[in-house]
């Protein structure tokens, strides 16, 4: 009986918050025909904008999937001083409003910025060009995979890992073949959720792109574009277009998961 | 046992293929820019129609061969970005403030509104826009105080829009008579229908197109521009009225200051000026404003930012926009403030 | 082998200082140089003002009660995506990440016309603090989900299933035994969800009306500051966001702490 109470519960909510908005985008996407559609896809300016931000996420993600694995083994199997610490400032990149993180990045490598005059000394373009947008885009989705291995790491213990290490396997080992197949489920989710923030940033990397057409166009500042051009099916065509990218992410790496035998 | 082996090397492949694909991505990505390029910074709803008239100067002698880098966005961003290095040869946007915020940062000469027509490229007007058939006959402005009337106009501090809207409003009421603490009033009047204050004019159009509201305060190019793209939208020119002043200017720190006055030495001219009329924008080119005359109407009391009551962009930054200290945070506070009724 | 053991710690909280330090420590060390550019006493003066307040008790309040509301609803949907079955569950689970794949403005584009003044539904919460909590609940939907499903999976049901079968209700095996356990995972996506909901600006700018005293959130704030040239007081409100926020992670992080302390008794 309660079980049904809760799949009430859970859908019901899920529709209100989730489904029906999804719905909306999927059914306003066409709302001027698939050939409209189609054509405002391809347009040059939006395939270039999607290779952006495919190139800005093939970056980001790797790195902070490293980064989460590593600092989430630092954090639960070793008890430094400090842990809490490093445990909330990973957490800390959401709580800064884009706008802040673009306004940050301005003061570290604009014109007056701390690095900006020498970065511009040396002819590197740190802001208005890809390295900006991708630190940008590092540092929003940067919490995620480390936050869902804590407490799956938490919560399965180390005494499989101990065992390991008596019977004289060494650390890399380990890791390997004990540590990562246990944590797989939340790396995958990690790694998900980390690629759907990268495909949907806007805020930050739109303050720090410069908003070049056919250059330094994300397909998020694509969407921004046809909204202010009253061009609604287009700005959820390309929103569909990112939804897409993330639930074949989502299907593509739970079928890359290494086999685990139980 | 595990089949380690397998999935090594078949999440190998898959690494393999994700960093070549990264690679052929950044490789395509990179920009190879070949002759004369310009860069022109602007706000985004002339997009369109300046995408139109790059297009039509690469066909003349002055354009040809030159490619024209664009990028389009919120005025104020666009000035704060090319004050942080955002490459730019010229600029086009909503407010003389903006190029101010230029000149101040030492980017824009300090004489860019004494070139042609003022340093202006297009004008337009601040208008009401109704709901169809004007159900609650808004004409004027004593109209949108009026007991009931809820407004939408965005807010002071992040759009140019709203910039305008809260100088005609106040200029408005200075032509009228009022004195400039009546006049001042006023504004803090209007202010108290207010039910939305977004943050970009665009922003404040969607919200009135989705319902809410039965005025918004707007630029007429914005409306146009809505009726352009399919938005039944109908608007009100009111007697006293603000002549927005859409500026153009070189950047004297561009490698190809030469090149960029050309263009908009062209924008300035018919072609380009008969390209603006049909998108929306009052042309400055007086032959060209004689052939669009039907379209955009004039209006008895309509007055510029110079206006005495006004005296000009920094004076009106001074009093009115200042952050902490203006007239509009104080109004912000009487209206929605702890002190407020 | 003790010494390669010991060089892999090393090595791993070193990368982890050095990545935290340059990707999240240099640019918040930035912003709160910048904000006191003015001095300390202007910082205060400029946090601390009427329109700012209001701005940041609506934030901190909209984010406690989504948080809140995100514990409860997103520990459901957890648990039913994996231990329920019905037609469908795959679609839905497979949907769940896409608030944050779709950028912000879709949300409240799409929120304002299903639940704005021409909704469909006859709904409309258009403007009110309602919007403001609907458009967070979208943006921080998959957080407690995510955070709480992984441990779900790794949860062997014996432990329940003995406890069922010695007679424990369900309700009395899920708080003695599920709960307990899943409760690291809860406490991890309420402290991402509140943080998130404490910076969230895209989502609210169509649907909260943006008035100042009344529907005004702290980035709001912050933004309109910056876009007006006050760069040192929209960095102190922002500081202040940080602060607050960093504080009440930290204070998450110590009730996890205690709430899991009798796994190393």
């Amino acid at each position: 009986m309660h079980r049904y109470v809760l799949r009430f519960t859970a859908l019901g909510y899920l529709l209100v918050v989730l489904l029906a908005p999804l719905s909306m985008v999927f059914w306003r996407a066409f709302d001027d025909g698939a050939g409209h559609l189609w054509r405002s896809l391809s347009d040059p300016n939006t395939v270039h904008a999607l290779k952006i931000t495919l190139l800005i996420t093939a970056i980001a993600v790797p790195l902070n999937t490293l980064f989460g694995v590593i600092c989430a083994l630092a954090i639960v199997r070793q008890r430094f001083p400090g842990a809490g610490i490093v445990n909330a400032l990973v957490d800390l990149p959401l709580a800064l409003s884009p706008v802040v993180v673009g306004l940050s990045l301005f003061l570290l490598f604009g014109r007056t910025g701390w690095f900006g005059p020498w970065f511009d000394d040396h002819g590197i373009q740190i802001l208005f060009a890809l390295p900006s947008m991708v630190i940008a885009t590092i540092f929003v989705s940067l919490p995620f995979v480390a936050r869902e291995v804590v407490p799956t790491l938490r919560e399965i213990g180390d005494e499989q890992e101990q065992a390991a290490h008596t019977l004289g396997a060494g650390p890399w080992a380990t890791f390997w073949r004990i540590t990562l197949p246990s944590i797989r489920w939340a790396v995958i989710y990690g790694v998900v959720l980390t690629t759907a923030r990268c495909l949907g940033e806007y805020g930050a990397v739109a303050v720090v792109s410069g908003h070049i057409e056919g250059q330094t166009e994300t397909a998020t500042l694509r969407v921004q574009d046809a909204y202010e051009n009253f061009d609604l099916p287009g700005a959820y065509g390309i929103s569909l277009v990112l939804a897409v990218l993330s639930v074949a992410v989502l299907v593509g790496i739970t079928l890359l998961k290494p086999k685990e035998a139980r | 046992m595990f089949s380690i082996s397998i999935d090594k090397h078949r999440n190998r492949i898959v690494l393999a293929a994700a960093v070549a694909a990264a690679l052929a991505l950044a490789a395509g990505a990179a920009a190879h820019p070949t002759g004369t390029t310009l860069s022109l910074v602007g706000y985004s709803t002339p997009k369109a129609v300046m995408g139109k008239i790059v297009q039509a100067w690469q066909q003349t002698p002055a354009g040809t061969g030159v490619s024209v880098n664009q990028s389009y966005g919120a005025s104020t961003d666009q000035a704060r970005a090319v004050a942080q290095g955002l490459k730019a040869d010229l600029v086009f946007l909503s407010t003389g403030d903006d190029v101010n915020l230029l000149v101040d940062a030492g980017l824009v000469n300090q004489n860019w509104d004494e070139q042609a027509y003022d340093g202006i490229a297009a004008d337009t007007v601040v208008v009401f826009a109704v709901r169809p058939g004007n159900p609650k006959h808004i004409k004027s402005w004593a109209d949108l105080v009026r007991p009931g009337i809820q407004v939408i106009t965005p807010n002071p501090f992040s759009s140019g829009s709203a910039k305008w809207n809260i100088l005609a409003a106040y200029g408005a009421e200075r032509r009228l008579g009022k004195t400039d603490k009546q006049a001042t009033q006023y504004v803090e009047q209007l202010f108290r229908h207010v039910v939305s204050q977004d943050l970009s004019g665009r922003n404040a159009t969607n919200t009135f197109l989705a319902g809410k509201g039965d005025v918004l305060i707007t630029y007429e190019s914005e409306a146009l521009n809505s009726r352009m793209n399919g938005q039944d939208i109908q608007y009100v020119i009111p007697r006293q009225t603000m002549l927005i002043q859409l500026p153009i200017a070189v950047l004297k720190s561009s490698p190809n200051v030469d090149k960029a006055n050309r263009f908009i030495q062209y924008v300035k001219s018919d072609p380009a000026q008969d390209l603006l009329a049909q998108y929306g924008f009052r042309p400055v080119d007086p032959r060209t404003a004689k052939k669009y005359a039907d379209k955009y109407p004039t209006r008895p009391g309509m007055f510029k930012v110079g206006d005495k009551y006004i005296g000009g962009w920094r004076a009106a930054d001074k009093v009115w926009f200042q952050p902490t200290t203006g007239r509009m945070a104080k109004i912000e506070q009487a209206v929605g403030g702890p002190t407020a009724g | 082998m003790p010494s390669s053991e010991g060089a892999v710690k090393a090595l791993s909280l070193g990368f982890t200082t050095a990545y935290l330090s340059l990707i999240v420590v240099l640019p918040i060390a930035a912003l709160v140089w910048a904000s006191r550019a003015n001095g300390v006493s202007s910082f205060w003066s400029v946090a601390t003002a009427p329109e700012a307040l209001a701005a940041l008790k609506l934030s901190l309040g909209a984010a406690a009660v989504v948080a809140g509301l995100n514990a409860v609803l997103g520990t459901i949907t957890a648990w039913v995506l994996v231990r329920d079955e019905f037609r469908g569950k795959q679609l839905v689970n497979a949907v769940i990440d896409l608030p944050f794949a779709l950028p912000t403005i879709v949300a409240g584009l799409t929120l304002m016309a299903l639940y704005g003044p021409s909704s469909p539904v006859g709904i409309d919460i258009a403007f009110t603090r309602t919007a403001i909590v609907a458009a967070l609940l979208f943006v921080t939907l998959p957080f407690v989900v995510r955070t709480v499903q992984p441990v779900l999976l790794e949860l062997s049901p014996e432990a329940e299933e003995a406890a069922r079968s010695l007679g424990a209700g369900e309700l009395r095996v899920f708080r003695s035994i599920v709960l307990p356990n899943i409760l690291p995972g809860i406490l991890s996506g309420v402290a991402l969800a509140f943080a998130r909901a404490v910076g969230e600006i895209g989502a609210l700018v169509l649907i909260s009306g943006n008035l100042p005293f009344r529907t005004e959130v702290a980035s709001v704030f912050v933004f309109t500051h910056i876009e007006s040239g006050d760069q040192a007081g929209a960095a102190a409100v922002a500081v202040v966001m940080l602060a607050i926020s960093f504080a009440v992670l930290l204070v998450i992080g110590g009730v996890r702490f205690l709430a899991t302390r009798h796994e190393r008794a």
